[in-house]
């Protein structure tokens, strides 16, 4: 803005004006988790894709489920899964603790602190993981 | 405990030299010295020559703003024998443009700070006889932390967006416009959307995180963004659905 528009004058004779490197990331753990929680939303991306093909095999029929057992248990898309997983949880966990610096929960006219919020996503997780685990092991 | 420490300043004088290099001094390291009072050594009795900028020496002016040892500090705030034995580096705040030694320029974020109207807006003023505009404290509450801003640009210098895209209008702006967006007494959100929700505005801000760790006044710039591109995103919806709204 204004630092564009300010004219060169006997006062001001060269700015001094680093460029900012491209593995500025690299130089603390922070930074780092950072660029991996972006880098997660590939895997979030491939997970889904991963769970419509599920669906969609499970929707034609029993034949094309097999197909789709056998190529998941394929040694590639079987480590591919294994990352997806890590990351999946690490994508989670991370914006569940970001989570009460987005939202502000008022309850009965009062601000509910920050922990109940992020506690709200951990207990909604733990119900849906365990819902999950009662289908499968009925 | 050591009583003497070197203090390693960026020196960059656009005159004579096209890069800034550092030059080293050294201060005494006394218990109760912040980097400020090292390098006012360093201005008073060891060289005239440095330039850089302070005011206040109590954490309310914001004009003190360095890197110390990589960092965005504000070197009235940061003690001097907590980087003992030292040395100690000093460089400008990242992200802006260097004038001189560790001064920069900071022509950029007033004005993106004029920009967002960080003042109280009325669509109608009521009156001097009906009184003043009331508050409860839990209204106060809403935007109070936001107010605690001192414009030190610490945020700025730890925000790797504003560093890529210096269009970003940035932490500190967006937080100022949210303790007004949340003041019960200002009725100027929707003047502030324009800017605030352009891309620019909240919509660069990845949620690195970096501008609430280094605030000096916990007035946490993240969450202030991440709550304005909630409350964006449901006007956004509400425009949608309801066209004639705010017509």
């Amino acid at each position: 803005m204004t630092t564009e528009r300010n004219r060169y004058t006997e006062f001001r004779p060269r700015w001094y004006r680093p460029r900012m490197s491209t593995w500025w990331w690299l130089k603390r753990w922070s930074s780092v988790a950072f660029i991996l929680r972006e880098l997660s939303s590939i895997f979030i991306a491939w997970f889904i894709y991963f769970f419509l093909r599920l669906v969609h095999a499970l929707g034609r029929g029993d034949a094309a489920y097999r197909e789709f057992l056998a190529w998941a248990a394929s040694p590639g898309i079987l480590a591919l899964n294994v990352i997806t997983f890590a990351f999946v949880l690490f994508h989670a966990v991370t914006w569940f603790n970001l989570a009460p610096q987005a939202m502000v929960v008022h309850l009965g006219g009062r601000r509910l602190p920050g922990a109940f919020v992020a506690g709200a996503n951990y207990v909604a997780w733990v119900v849906a993981t365990a819902f999950v685990l009662w289908i499968v092991g009925r | 405990m050591v009583d003497r420490i070197t203090i390693e300043v960026a020196r960059y004088r656009p005159e004579k030299e096209a890069e800034p290099s550092f030059q080293a001094y050294e201060v005494p390291c006394r218990k109760d010295w912040v980097i400020l009072d090292g390098l006012n050594h360093i201005k008073d009795h060891l060289d005239g020559t440095l330039s850089f900028r302070w005011s206040c020496r109590m954490g309310v002016c914001g004009s003190c703003g360095m890197t110390v040892n990589g960092e965005p500090k504000l070197t009235c705030a940061t003690f001097l024998a907590d980087y003992a034995p030292g040395p100690v580096r000093i460089e400008p705040l990242r992200n802006f443009p260097v004038i001189r030694d560790v001064i920069v320029d900071i022509g950029d974020f007033m004005q993106k700070l004029s920009a967002v109207k960080p003042w109280i807006i009325r669509d109608e003023e009521k009156p001097l006889a009906e009184g003043e505009y009331r508050q409860t404290p839990e209204q106060l509450d809403e935007y109070k932390q936001f107010s605690m801003c001192i414009n030190c640009m610490l945020c700025y210098s730890a925000c790797p967006v504003y560093g890529l895209d210096p269009e970003f209008i940035g932490p500190a702006a967006i937080a100022l416009a949210q303790r007004y967006n949340l003041d019960s007494r200002d009725q100027g959100a929707r003047q502030r959307r324009e800017i605030l929700s352009k891309h620019v505005g909240i919509w660069s801000c990845t949620f690195v995180g970096e501008c609430t760790k280094v605030c000096p006044k916990h007035v946490d710039p993240a969450g202030a963004i991440q709550r304005y591109k909630l409350s964006s995103a449901m006007e956004w919806v509400k425009d949608f659905v309801m066209p004639w709204r705010g017509q």
